[in-house]
């Protein structure tokens, strides 16, 4: 089985938690002997290569002869992204319009794709022109490769396996890590909508990294439930982690770790704070993390009167993040909306006792972490005040955790997937 | 001689807990839901207690005295009855009144105090059998612990009470070779009497009436009586114990249950080498044949017929341990409403709601179980237990 894998990033540069899930999920599979492909608009060389063989977008041009760019063209021209629409014009004379506007593209395509793309591979403002661009070059090494089935791993790259599925007719799987529903709430960009609902219609089987997810896939995307199928992440943690710190501060450590924005709850870790500072004054409340909501909490804490035991530390990445952990005695994950959500796990995994939202996808894998509604700023005031006041229930959530987290293999994830993979490779043959 | 048949029921419903925040811990002292022990206790009075008991009654007429049945009733159960659904409590009544029904004695909260303190133990089977005679009118003689949990020193201690009988666990683990269908006695105390509860023939009814996935589904009293008539024939009791909810409430009336219970007794008669008789009298009428030792506390709960269920994990002894410090601090208040909340707080339920054992017993948790995680079981109960502590530290200023 050969695998042609689109993704946006893959470690060591990455930016949040899908070039790690690529990474786990392509080691999974290899284990399961499975060959992957893995293409990436910008691959800077020291990737680790031992379970995939990168393919770096940026070093292959979208075509070489005209006719080719013809085909290709012709094949995936739904990709323009951009769209004149001029009202009241009479059918022949829109026809008229639209051959001029046909020609007129082609010609711009063929002078300025002709050659190599240097992506960012970042998530800037060009991002919409990358993800086209990507598409194409996606088409090329589609018809350059030999492989099976195309797997493509959230919105940015699902043009790119649609792409690929047009010119090579091969099955495509793509892989939901997020929606724009989760990344925006209800105020969504309808243009990223309108690609990731288009990936999932073009798709074989669309994999969903909790039932949390596939849920939305199916209620707000429309997709029939029947394809949509849940393999919920995993994580490998090699060693145990465990850190000596000396602390600075004799009181308990309560933290909340993440981007300070909507969809991650930051105010009800607040309002919880405050009523666990009512009952007692022996805890600080530690927010890591930068955002757009991190004025407003400031504000807020500030309002409340409970700065002396609240404190804010910015963004923090690398080893700081693992300091973080060693120095909490209790995690908080709030979210609103949280497809999946690794952190808790790495929590987890440094002995620190977790509470997590309900509406999170890891709340349906984890048995010993506490779990509450994100609006019920009493239920979590009330298990932070548990797990800071009885020994008994952080040391199991503790020992009980580690023992599932350490259970939570990719290769048991990487099962499902090469089954997801035989299915529509199965489904494709039987229809040829 | 022929052999008997012992039917047996438990009877209780526990108080269990509102949602009590640690907000609350020093300013508000209910800690009970009214709401959903109120609706619960009505709903299993109309599905299983009442209607349950009028059978009950029409085939301890029928048969004359041949039909027998014995009952626990835990106090908190009686006093839910009481203040919710009078109607169990007067239909039990009518009951104790034809004199074939026998009531034991057991802990009035339904706890666990035989596992940490022998006085708390005392003080709660002395509560529970006053009040069996003030419902009841009779002084019971045998005596059932808490889910069947029993070990020698247990033993020993109910011998003590002045118990001539007690009700346990014919437990696989217990037993080996030996059968359950014979009387033993305790090995510390070869006075007291000890009836084992036949498992498979109980979980028959129990648990498995309903599946059809089992294969001797559907279970008819004719054929039911034929196996209890086929045992070996040197077997002297078959005791058939089980939560009376099972009637009604674990087993729907719409699987036929009901029918099962009234034709049972006409079938289990027809054969002439069965008899069916209370605790008391089987335990009376048998010779014991042998000693048993238990040195380790068992139960009926679970595939482990073990303790685990209450106390398995480190939140559940965190729990019992931290319940029972302000034990003696309750007794010396004479504060009524105090103790009352105390002896509503043992109930094992509340630690049962903690169990972590999810895998293999989990459905049968889940069932009785208001709390989505035992966590939250633990959290909730923690925060009763410190306000339930301050009271008591404050009584003494």
């Amino acid at each position: 089985m050969k695998v042609l894998m689109f993704g946006w990033e893959f470690p060591p540069h990455i930016a949040g938690g899908l070039g790690t899930a690529c990474d786990g999920l392509t080691r999974g599979l290899a284990k399961q002997q499975v060959e992957v492909l893995f293409v990436m608009p910008s691959a800077s060389g020291d990737e680790d290569q031992t379970a995939v063989r990168i393919i770096n977008a940026s070093d292959v041009a979208a075509f070489h002869t005209k006719q080719e760019a013809r085909r290709i063209f012709d094949k995936v021209q739904f990709l323009k992204v951009t769209s004149n629409l001029i009202p009241y014009l009479g059918p022949d004379e829109f026809e008229e319009k639209v051959d001029l506007e046909r020609e007129k593209e082609w010609n711009e395509f063929r002078i300025s794709f002709g050659q190599k793309y240097q992506f960012s591979g970042k998530y800037g403002k060009n991002l919409m022109e990358e993800v086209m661009r990507y598409s194409l070059v996606a088409a090329a090494i589609a018809r350059q490769n030999q492989f099976d089935v195309i797997h493509a791993h959230d919105w940015l790259t699902y043009m790119a396996g649609i792409a690929a599925k047009r010119v090579s007719g091969k099955p495509l799987v793509i892989h939901v890590h997020a929606t724009e529903f989760d990344r925006s709430g209800e105020n969504i960009n309808t243009q990223v909508y309108d690609l990731e609902k288009r990936g999932m219609e073009a798709a074989d089987k669309v994999i969903a990294v909790s039932h949390l997810t596939r849920n939305t896939i199916i209620n707000r995307y429309h997709i029939d439930p029947e394809k949509v199928i849940t393999v919920h992440n995993a994580v490998d943690f090699s060693t145990r982690e465990q850190r000596e710190i000396t602390r600075g501060v004799p009181e308990k450590i309560v933290t909340f770790l993440g981007r300070i924005t909507f969809q991650k709850g930051p105010e009800y870790f607040i309002e919880a704070a405050y009523k666990v500072l009512q009952k007692t004054k022996n805890v600080r409340f530690v927010m890591a993390g930068s955002g757009d909501m991190f004025n407003r909490a400031v504000r807020r804490v500030a309002k409340l009167g409970i700065s002396p035991n609240f404190h804010f530390t910015g963004f923090l990445k690398g080893e700081d993040v693992k300091n973080m952990f060693a120095y909490s005695d209790v995690y908080v994950m709030p979210s609103v909306s949280e497809p999946f959500g690794i952190s808790p796990l790495e929590a987890m995994r440094a002995n620190v006792p977790t509470i997590i939202s309900k509406q999170s996808g890891v709340a349906e894998v984890l048995h010993h972490a506490i779990k509450v509604d994100f609006w019920d700023v009493n239920a979590l005031a009330d298990a932070i005040y548990g797990l800071l006041t009885w020994p008994a229930l952080s040391a199991m959530t503790v020992r009980c955790g580690l023992e599932e987290v350490n259970a939570l293999k990719w290769d048991n994830a990487a099962l499902k997937v090469r089954e997801i993979y035989e299915s529509v490779t199965r489904e494709k043959s039987k229809i040829q | 001689m022929k052999k008997t048949l012992c039917l047996y029921f438990q009877v209780h419903q526990p108080y269990r807990l509102r949602q009590y925040r640690f907000f609350d811990i020093g300013k508000n002292h209910d800690y009970f839901d009214d709401f959903a022990n109120k609706t619960i206790m009505s709903r299993v009075a109309d599905r299983c207690y009442v209607p349950a008991n009028r059978l009950m009654l029409d085939l301890i007429k029928k048969y004359d005295g041949a039909f027998r049945v014995a009952f626990s009733v835990s106090g908190i159960a009686l006093e839910q009855m009481e203040q919710f659904a009078p109607r169990a409590l007067d239909s039990f009544r009518e009951l104790a009144k034809t004199g074939c029904v026998e009531f034991l004695a057991e802990t009035y909260s339904h706890s666990l105090s035989s596992l940490i303190s022998p006085k708390k133990f005392r003080d709660q089977t002395t509560m529970h059998v006053k009040a069996v005679e003030k419902y009841f009118g009779q002084k019971p003689t045998a005596f059932r612990n808490t889910e069947l949990i029993y070990s020698d020193t247990i033993g020993e201690m109910v011998s003590g009470m002045g118990f001539s009988t007690m009700l346990t666990e014919g437990a696989r683990h217990i037993m080996g070779w030996k059968s359950p269908n014979y009387l033993y006695v305790n090995a510390l105390n070869p006075k007291l009497k000890l009836l084992l509860r036949n498992f498979r023939l109980s979980d028959d009814i129990a648990f498995r009436f309903s599946d059809k996935n089992w294969g001797d589904w559907p279970l008819t009293a004719e054929k039911y009586a034929s196996w209890i008539a086929g045992t070996l024939e040197k077997d002297d009791i078959l005791n058939i114990f089980m939560d009376y909810e099972s009637f009604g409430e674990h087993q729907k009336a719409s699987s036929g249950i009901f029918d099962f219970l009234k034709a049972l007794p006409g079938m289990v008669l027809n054969h002439s080498n069965l008899e069916i008789l209370t605790p008391t009298q089987a335990a009376t009428k048998h010779q014991p044949i042998a000693p048993l030792n238990v040195p380790y506390a068992i139960s009926w709960a679970d595939e482990e017929r073990d303790i685990s269920a209450w106390l398995g994990n480190e939140l559940q002894k965190e729990a019992f341990e931290n319940l029972y410090k302000i034990e003696n601090q309750v007794r010396e208040s004479n504060d009524e409403r105090l103790q009352r909340d105390f002896r509503r707080l043992q109930a094992s339920d509340h630690f049962y709601y903690m169990c972590t054992k999810f895998f293999s017993d989990g459905d049968v948790h889940k069932y009785f179980n208001p709390y989505d995680t035992p966590y939250e079981a633990f959290i909730n109960y923690m925060n009763v237990l410190s306000d339930i502590t301050l009271r008591t530290t404050k009584k003494k200023v």
